[in-house]
């Protein structure tokens, strides 16, 4: 059933648009940054993806053998046929930005949201791009490598507001 | 810290009516049972629009999981749903499990199924609890509860623990179960049918009930496909989608269950599908006791996967070298340098973990695919259009917990 569904994008995108690799059930699809949209969209239009099961993202800064940063994977799932893919796409500093998927599927909304408040990846086209769960005034990406375990002391420094004032 | 220019939360629409008003509901309020804060803009009584503000809960599991071995990460991971701590659990073994290539004994499967029927029954005997109780129904949330008591007695014969059991250890148990348990387990399958039947005489047929309940945020089945919406809610709408059928893991093929849906979508069958899930659960829960395989609880690939008994740590010194072998943080199980997304169903939808490994005894990200984050984004989706206690009951049916909204 992927066979098919990769010889497909083979077909469309032709055959050095991606690398595919797997590990245990887990099949994935490894895209460039520029294409993944049009990849999603035929997926989801064409291949009958209709689920966005899971969007995350990972910072690669201390990985062994790691060339780029930031990874961003989708997770799709075939709600008929019960298959699922994962797209993978790689990022690098200073061009933290991809093509939000929010058209195609609307639980790409907060998913989104978290990737950007968690790591500071953009996505362009999202309609409300704003932290979801750190304050809107937090300055830091707390899930970046290269943020500590235990913060930067905005613990301590955050405003109080007392009852006198408020 | 410097402080970034504040973005008000709702952007002010150019043709909003002066009438509007806008109500602040949460984060402290009874009815969100946690800690969540919806802003409400409201043309009478009606709602016009729903903007959910989270994160109050926030508290960076998924950085700690970074940080902890795969074994201590199960006491965050219980503080996720903490109203099914145990199926946290078995969702994070499965995916460690999944990624360390690890087979689990039968014994190992069988008591895990029982454990995740079992928090599938708390899940929503709290769930249908509370929901009623936010409608006006007190008594049905008192005779589920006792039957929640249940369900801690039986966590804590099996782990010494109540609410936060930390039962489960990649490859198996901290401890096997007693024969005790299992009688245990026996006696709530029985007792549990009469507490069901008075709440479902209680409820199904309830006139307030079924007039707060249905019709009332209604979710299509369009949208909880495009929403990603997954379990319970997701089967009220109709799709008919159960990772226990559809992609079986532990010992699900061995069980004869169904996999209950409906298609209103609405509060009301969300409720029905609770109901009804449970029934299927004790049929799994005893269908598992008649046929719970004997011998060793914990796989021993290698014999190097799971903490040795504590008789053989303290009696020998090859089990103190195994011992010590587990918990230094620089040794330990040897990881593939991969990643894995592994999903089970929990009581609430599909809870996943996608995990990279670098080799190391800790994970090098440990992403949780939360259902009730999934599920709360839908809100502002379906509650346009009802009324102000309209909110009440379709938080409840949506069952969010803020401990994994926010994690």
């Amino acid at each position: 059933m992927l066979t098919e569904i990769l010889e497909k994008l083979r077909v469309q995108f032709g055959a050095d648009s991606f690398v595919m690799s797997e590990f245990r059930d887990n099949v994935r699809v490894h895209v460039q940054p520029a294409r993944v949209f049009e990849f999603l969209k035929h997926l989801k239009g064409e291949l009958g993806f209709d689920m966005l099961v899971e969007q995350t993202a990972v910072d690669y800064l201390y990985y062994p053998d790691a060339t780029d940063r930031f990874g961003v994977i989708y997770i799709l799932l075939n709600t008929t046929t019960g298959a699922r893919l994962i797209v993978k796409t790689m990022l690098n500093e200073p061009n933290l930005k991809l093509p939000s998927v929010y058209s195609l599927w609307k639980g790409a909304d907060w998913m989104e949201r978290e990737i950007y408040d968690m790591y500071g990846i953009r996505f362009e086209g999202h309609p409300n791009l704003l932290r979801i769960l750190m304050p809107q005034e937090f300055a830091a990406y707390p899930l970046r490598k290269d943020y500590p375990l235990r913060g930067r002391g905005e613990r301590h420094n955050f405003p109080v507001i007392t009852r006198a004032e408020s | 810290m410097p402080l970034a220019e504040y973005e008000p939360i709702v952007a002010s629409e150019p043709n909003q009516r002066e009438y509007h008003w806008t109500l602040n509901f949460g984060p402290q309020h009874p009815a969100t049972h946690t800690t969540l804060r919806l802003l409400l803009t409201l043309d009478g009584e009606r709602i016009v629009k729903a903007v959910p503000d989270i994160g109050y809960l926030h508290s960076g599991f998924e950085k700690l999981g970074e940080d902890l071995d795969f074994n201590q990460y199960v006491t965050i991971v219980d503080r996720m749903n903490y109203i099914s701590p145990v199926a946290n659990e078995i969702a994070w073994h499965h995916a460690v499990e999944k990624l360390l290539g690890i087979e689990l004994t039968p014994r190992g499967t069988y008591v895990r199924t029982i454990f995740a029927e079992l928090m599938r029954i708390q899940d929503h005997l709290l769930n249908v609890g509370t929901c009623a109780l936010d409608l006006g129904a007190f008594t049905a949330f008192l005779y589920f509860f006792t039957q929640r008591e249940r369900i801690y007695d039986i966590c804590e014969l099996a782990s010494g623990q109540r609410f936060h059991a930390s039962y489960s250890r990649v490859g198996g148990f901290m401890a096997d179960v007693s024969h005790d348990w299992v009688n245990k387990v026996r006696e709530f399958t029985k007792g549990f049918q009469r507490a069901y039947s008075d709440v479902s005489r209680l409820l199904n047929k309830n006139r307030i009930f079924i007039e707060r309940t249905k019709g009332v945020g209604v979710l299509s089945k369009e949208l909880a496909i495009s929403t990603s919406c997954t379990g319970p809610l997701a089967r009220a709408s109709g799709v008919v989608r159960d990772l226990r059928k559809d992609e079986p893991y532990l010992a699900y093929p061995d069980f004869d269950f169904k996999v209950i849906c409906a298609e209103a979508g609405d509060c009301y069958a969300r409720y029905m599908v609770r109901m009804l899930e449970m029934q299927e659960s004790i049929k799994i829960i005893e269908q598992a006791l008649e046929n719970l395989p004997t011998g060793p609880i914990n796989s021993e690939i290698a014999g190097k996967v799971t903490l040795p008994e504590k008789m053989e740590v303290y009696g020998s010194i090859e089990g103190l070298i195994h011992h010590f072998e587990m918990v230094m943080p620089n040794r330990g199980v040897p990881t593939p340098v991969e990643a894995v997304y592994a999903a089970t169903e929990s009581p609430n939808g599909e809870l996943g973990f996608y995990i990279v490994s670098d080799g190391d005894n800790r994970a090098y990200r440990a992403r949780t695919r939360p259902p009730s984050f999934v599920h709360f984004a839908v809100f502002p989706y379906i509650i346009p259009g009802q009324t102000l206690s309209d909110v009440v009951a379709v938080l409840g049916s949506l069952n969010i917990i803020a401990a994994e909204l926010d994690r």
